[in-house]
């Protein structure tokens, strides 16, 4: 390990660390537009210039391998006139539009200037004037304030696994463009925080608001189930942007563009008073009179002839607060697996993604089964993706064959080919046998069929039979689309003794034998099949479910309530609430515990706080914010016969997988640029 | 670049590929995108001496790279031609050397024989025009590419001879239009013991 000397502080650092890492591990602030942590070393930008001695000139610190010795020092009279210098050279051709750049006030190049820059120009000739390029629906260019970093070039090619960026022409005349066509990755919108200018903007965030007049509130996402981290940034009662939040462990420092854009959905379509359904249409009522016509209804029916259904954004407090109610009422009908999915609640590890999101960084060997990443979790497979790049790991996949970033093998398209590696005859299992930390990720579409109990059985055969499961070391994982459906099998929102399932509520509602189902946020099922059952729907927006049902409950988006998540890894996250529901609109917990009342059940808390004791009571992991315990292996999964149709995958739309984003304008503009009838094959269509 | 200039599709012919196999096998398995500048240069060969976009998609395909990548290679170099250039294409070299032996009045000449600048083409086609970066033949500067060829130590008169001569459709000498041999001093040949090019021994 190289130990060297930083402004007379000897520090060691790991071999392959650069100068500027040690720099920065001896506490010197090192400027830099370029270099990136995770991108790869470019060494252009020239700010990083720090004095080495024994070098005749200075060198750049962020491509200049820590040696033993080596003598640096970052606060000479050499360094800050090379700093001045080469901040005198960025902003030749920048046009120093700060006043009217989205990008002022959180800018690098703003930022940098001001503590290194020399404070005047002595440059009197015409700056450069660049076209702007475009880039899609998402990424705004002023390619004038462009500095040449490279880091959208590199981030594109690298993470985002899409070759769209490039730089043509050289010199003066060097261009970063993408040459008109719109940068197709679910990550795109990840170079907009890279930008360390304002040349790459975010186009639907574009002159509404600046960054000092934003209220800032760390929350987690729930647009899928990665529960990434992100930082809401509201002003008064709007959403105006979401912008990731560092965590080494789950999202690193991307998220999605559906995270990242779909907030204009947030204003849309917004369920903002309670409504009654009188004379065959909704009208709105108050909140009395929905809850009245809510337990008039439940009275008069049996309670085996109710039942409730929970979504893929429903939070665990409004989840469990639900299940108490049924409880409370005597209907043992529930069920969060909106997609119908063959999840198994007697044993946790059946239904995790056990390894972690940063534990695919270990692994060896990896088996899809039915999930195409790319849609299902994008942050995961940029994580796959990164793991691909450091080379040894042997990828395949079962399903439809789709552009996943990085290569893999297709080993089939369905449960034959699952069960030929069960058995051992199929070539896969001996690269699985073979590895030393094999993995597997099961997906939705391979549990969201009648068969998926049997598939289910398969995959976990197929783990046991080639050594994923052992000491320090679980390569089953489930990959969940939905940001509820863990806590929802963890608090047991499940079918109780005699319980229907999802698939008995919808068969019970179309022949009759359910007179009335309260779905919590449930959008994505097949509103027919509720035949003429009375429909209470509990959710923020005016999707499938709100235009079918008798009653409509207000409630809160993720955003707008402090709630619990729990990620596909079984990671229990804490949201907090950045703007109020609009109108009458509550949070989800209360309209319940409110509405138990009108019931003559009342529910024994009333507080957040209480409903988050009873909660660690019904599950106690729930104590244990962000850390996924490892879980013990069991039984689990059906021994039956696999039917012989090729999976599936479960997204469609990966720009339009929830009511939120059904709402954004934006993300419906870039369903239609990239999946719908105007977009290119691009290999990702399920 | 307009959309009637463009080709709608390119292929090498059978010679050429023949050529671009030998290219791509001089370099290791899976680095074959190394061959993309000696590829540029035969697809520029064949379609008279420019790249249509058609053979930048086709390069591109054929060395598994993708389009952006080639690109920016193929605009990167001034000697790739992304339009179509005349008959004759004229790469004046304005680099300080060149610059202070005269390339200016060579400019002026082309100004005035040709009535073309930087980056235009005559209207028959026959000459075109390009300022570039150093040739790299500074000791017998100014100098003139003309297709591959080097024409050197120039200034007005002769450089109006060679533009004469090309377009009466002779092929005029190329080097040195002094008669020069390669970079010998222009003024005879001299040995380190006499003159002005003797060292200063006391």
């Amino acid at each position: 390990m190289p130990t060297l000397t930083v402004d007379g502080i000897e520090v060691t650092v790991e071999p392959g660390s650069t100068v500027l890492q040690a720099c920065e591990e001896a506490g010197k602030d090192i400027p830099r537009f370029c270099y990136h942590e995770r991108l790869s070393i470019a060494g252009n930008c020239r700010m990083c210039l720090v004095e080495m001695e024994r070098s005749p000139k200075p060198i750049a610190s962020c491509a200049m391998p820590a040696g033993d010795n080596m003598v640096i020092h970052t606060n000479t009279p050499l360094v800050k006139k090379a700093r001045e210098g080469v901040m005198e050279f960025l902003l030749i051709n920048h046009p120093l539009d700060c006043p009217i750049c989205d990008q002022g006030g959180e800018c690098d190049l703003q930022d940098q200037a001001m503590a290194f820059g020399v404070g005047s120009s002595r440059y009197e000739e015409n700056k450069r004037a660049v076209t702007e390029k475009n880039m899609g629906p998402l990424i705004k260019t002023i390619m004038t304030r462009c500095i040449h970093c490279t880091r959208c070039i590199r981030f594109a090619e690298e993470v985002a696994g899409v070759d769209a960026i490039g730089a043509v022409n050289r010199g003066e005349h060097m261009e970063i463009t993408t040459l008109e066509q719109a940068v197709n990755s679910e990550l795109s919108g990840n170079v907009i925080d890279l930008c360390p200018v304002g040349a790459l903007t975010s186009k639907p965030y574009a002159f509404t608001a600046r960054s000092w007049e934003l209220t800032k509130t760390e929350s987690v996402d729930a647009m899928d189930a990665v529960g990434s981290n992100v930082r809401v940034d509201a002003r008064g009662p709007e959403v105006m942007r979401i912008l990731p939040r560092l965590h080494e462990d789950v999202n690193e420092e991307w998220i999605s563009d559906k995270t990242r854009f779909a907030y204009d959905g947030l204003r849309r379509q917004r369920l903002d008073t309670p409504y009654l359904r009188r004379d065959g249409k909704l009208q709105p009522a108050t909140w009395q009179e929905a809850f009245a016509a809510i337990a008039e209804k439940v009275k008069a029916s049996d309670p085996q002839r109710i039942a409730a259904l929970a979504g893929d954004m429903a939070c665990a407090e409004s989840m469990l607060a639900l299940k108490d109610l049924f409880g409370r009422i005597g209907s043992p009908h529930m069920d969060c697996r909106q997609d119908g999915a063959a999840l198994d609640p007697s044993c946790r590890a059946s239904y995790l993604f056990n390894t972690t999101i940063a534990g695919i960084e270990d692994a060896d060997a990896l088996l899809l089964i039915g999930a195409n990443p790319r849609w299902e979790a994008a942050i995961i497979n940029a994580r796959i993706r990164k793991r691909w790049l450091a080379g040894g790991i042997d990828i395949g996949l079962i399903g439809p064959q789709v552009d996943l970033t990085y290569r893999y093998e297709h080993l089939g398209a369905g449960p034959q080919t699952l069960s030929e590696i069960a058995s051992g005859s199929h070539p896969f299992t001996a690269k699985l046998r073979a590895a030393e930390r094999p993995m597997l990720i099961l997906g939705m579409g391979a549990l969201a069929r009648p068969d998926g109990a049997a598939v289910l059985g398969a995959a976990r055969s197929v783990a046991e039979a080639t050594g994923m499961v052992g000491d320090g070391w679980n390569g089953f994982n489930v990959l969940h689309t939905a940001a509820a459906r863990v806590a929802g099998m963890d608090l047991g929102f499940l079918p109780g003794e005699g319980g229907r399932d999802i698939a008995g509520i919808i068969g019970g509602a179309s022949s009759g034998d359910i007179d009335m189902v309260y779905l919590l946020g449930v959008d994505e099922i097949d509103m027919d099949l509720l035949g003429d059952a009375f429909v209470v729907y509990q959710g923020s927006h005016g999707d499938a479910a709100a235009h079918r049902a008798d009653v409509v409950l207000p409630g809160a988006a993720y955003t707008e309530k402090n709630a619990t998540w729990v990620n596909t890894e079984g990671r229990v996250q804490l949201g907090r609430r950045s703007i109020f529901p609009p109108g009458d609109a509550r949070e989800d917990w209360t309209i319940i515990r409110a509405l138990s009342d009108v019931l003559d059940c009342t529910l024994p808390y009333d507080s957040l706080g209480a409903l988050r004791k009873h909660m660690l009571e019904v599950a106690p992991h729930f104590a244990r914010i962000d850390e996924p315990a490892a879980v013990e292996w069991g039984q689990f999964g059906g021994a039956g016969v696999m039917d012989q149709v090729p999976f599936n995958y479960l997204i469609e739309d990966f720009y339009l997988t929830n009511p939120i984003a059904r709402a954004s304008q934006v993300m419906a503009e870039c369903s239609a640029l990239f999946v719908g009838s105007g977009a290119e094959a691009t290999g990702t269509h399920g | 670049m307009t959309e009637t200039t463009q080709a709608a599709a390119f292929a090498f012919t059978p010679e050429n590929m023949e050529r671009a196999k030998q290219l791509i096998a001089r370099y290791p398995e899976g680095r074959q995108a190394s061959a993309v500048l000696p590829l540029l240069d035969v697809a520029q060969r064949q379609n008279d001496n420019w790249v249509p976009d058609a053979a930048i998609r086709y390069i591109a395909d054929m060395l598994d790279m993708p389009y952006i990548r080639v690109m920016e290679v193929a605009t990167f170099y001034t000697m790739i031609n992304l339009e179509p250039v005349g008959q004759f294409h004229l790469q004046l070299c304005r680099t300080t050397p060149c610059w202070l032996r005269g390339c200016g009045d060579l400019r002026q000449v082309i100004k005035d024989k040709l009535g073309i600048g930087h980056g235009e083409t005559t209207a028959d086609g026959k000459f075109s025009m390009l300022e570039v970066e150093c040739l790299g033949a500074c000791v017998n500067a100014p100098v003139v590419q003309i297709n591959d060829d080097f024409y050197e130590d120039l200034d007005s008169a002769s450089f109006e001879k060679v533009l004469d001569a090309l377009a009466a459709g002779e092929r005029p000498a190329h080097g040195s239009v002094t008669g020069r041999q390669t970079s010998a001093p222009a003024t005879g040949l001299t040995t380190l013991t006499d003159g002005a090019g003797a060292p200063d021994v006391a």
